[in-house]
């Protein structure tokens, strides 16, 4: 992450994402497939990597074979002549400045974590719900003699984060064309390096 | 990753040359420019910088602290700002901290610094 100045002079934080070149692998349609939509994939891998069936499926779309295939369904109209088996698409296909994007990753792993962190519990600063002494305990289970149980999806401690997450609503700032870089307000899920999808 | 950052900082970075270098103690006059509907009028902000932060980054800003009317203000710059029109260094002071917090208790006398000739 970084910040750049906004048209008012107002730094506003905001993440770099290097987005693309990528290829169309597969173009599925309603006759074939039963739907719209169309494949991309990202990122060179070795062949040594890949089994057959990959290398045999990027060779029909005339390319290598790639670490990451996302499919977007039901893609926009204006993009219908543009998607062709191999082509490439580079960031000014998709995005203009002033966009808003919707960024979709893999959330940093936080370990096994309590329910405060966990769920936003208020630990003992809350009056009620069975808070006393101890500062992070998740408090009452639940209700008593009816029930005796505690119900099923009660927010206790576990293993937070990794989970897929949707930032909505980022703000394309800048898009540097040459080096296929674009420039979201914000943050994005994520560790750095880590791949995201943005969607349109 | 971390290249592509420093390729973007590079690009918005701007003219650094154009800023002035000063530092914690130092006096400046701040130039900044104020947007007010469609006019535009440059506002001067004229105190002692008590800190610098966020150095060899775009993100790099400046306090300015000064008493008006009676009341302490500090205003924080970053030092990119296409906002600022110009920053003027009226005294160089003689401090031995980076960081000039102890300013805000003091008043008066006591909140002098010693100009470096």
């Amino acid at each position: 992450m970084t910040s750049v100045f906004g048209p008012e002079g107002e730094s506003i934080a905001c993440t770099v994402i290097q987005a693309g070149p990528c290829v169309v692998t597969q173009v599925k349609n309603p006759e074939t497939d039963g739907y719209r939509a169309v494949q991309l994939a990202y990122g060179d891998k070795k062949e040594k990597h890949s089994n057959k069936a990959e290398i045999g499926h990027f060779k029909k779309a005339g390319t290598g074979p790639k670490r990451e295939v996302v499919e977007f369904r039901d893609f926009r109209k204006e993009f219908e002549g543009k998607v062709e088996l191999g082509a490439q698409i580079t960031v000014q296909d998709v995005f203009t400045v002033g966009d808003y994007v919707d960024a979709v990753g893999i959330s940093k792993g936080k370990g096994f974590q309590g329910v405060v962190k966990r769920h936003g519990f208020g630990g003992v600063g809350e009056q009620t719900h069975g808070q006393h002494n101890r500062l992070r305990a998740p408090g009452s289970m639940g209700n008593a003699s009816f029930a005796s149980r505690v119900m099923k999806g009660k927010r206790l401690a576990g293993r937070m984060g990794g989970d897929r997450v949707k930032i909505t609503n980022l703000r394309v700032l800048r898009i540097l064309p040459e080096e296929n870089v674009i420039v979201v307000s914000g943050s994005v899920p994520g560790a750095k390096n880590s791949t995201v999808i943005l969607v349109k | 990753m971390a290249d592509l950052v420093k390729l973007v900082e590079e690009k918005e970075g701007g003219d650094r040359s154009k800023t002035p270098s000063f530092k914690a103690g130092d006096t400046v006059n701040v130039h900044v420019k104020i947007r007010e509907g469609n006019k535009e009028r440059v506002q001067q902000f004229q105190g002692v910088v008590i800190q610098r932060r966020g150095k060899g980054t775009n993100g790099e800003t400046f306090t300015v602290r000064k008493i008006s009317n009676g009341v302490g203000v500090e205003r924080i710059f970053p030092i990119l700002s296409p906002s600022i029109s110009k920053i003027e260094v009226l005294k160089v002071g003689k401090v031995r901290r980076a960081k000039l917090y102890y300013m805000r208790g003091r008043q008066g006398k006591a909140a002098r610094i010693k100009e470096k000739l």
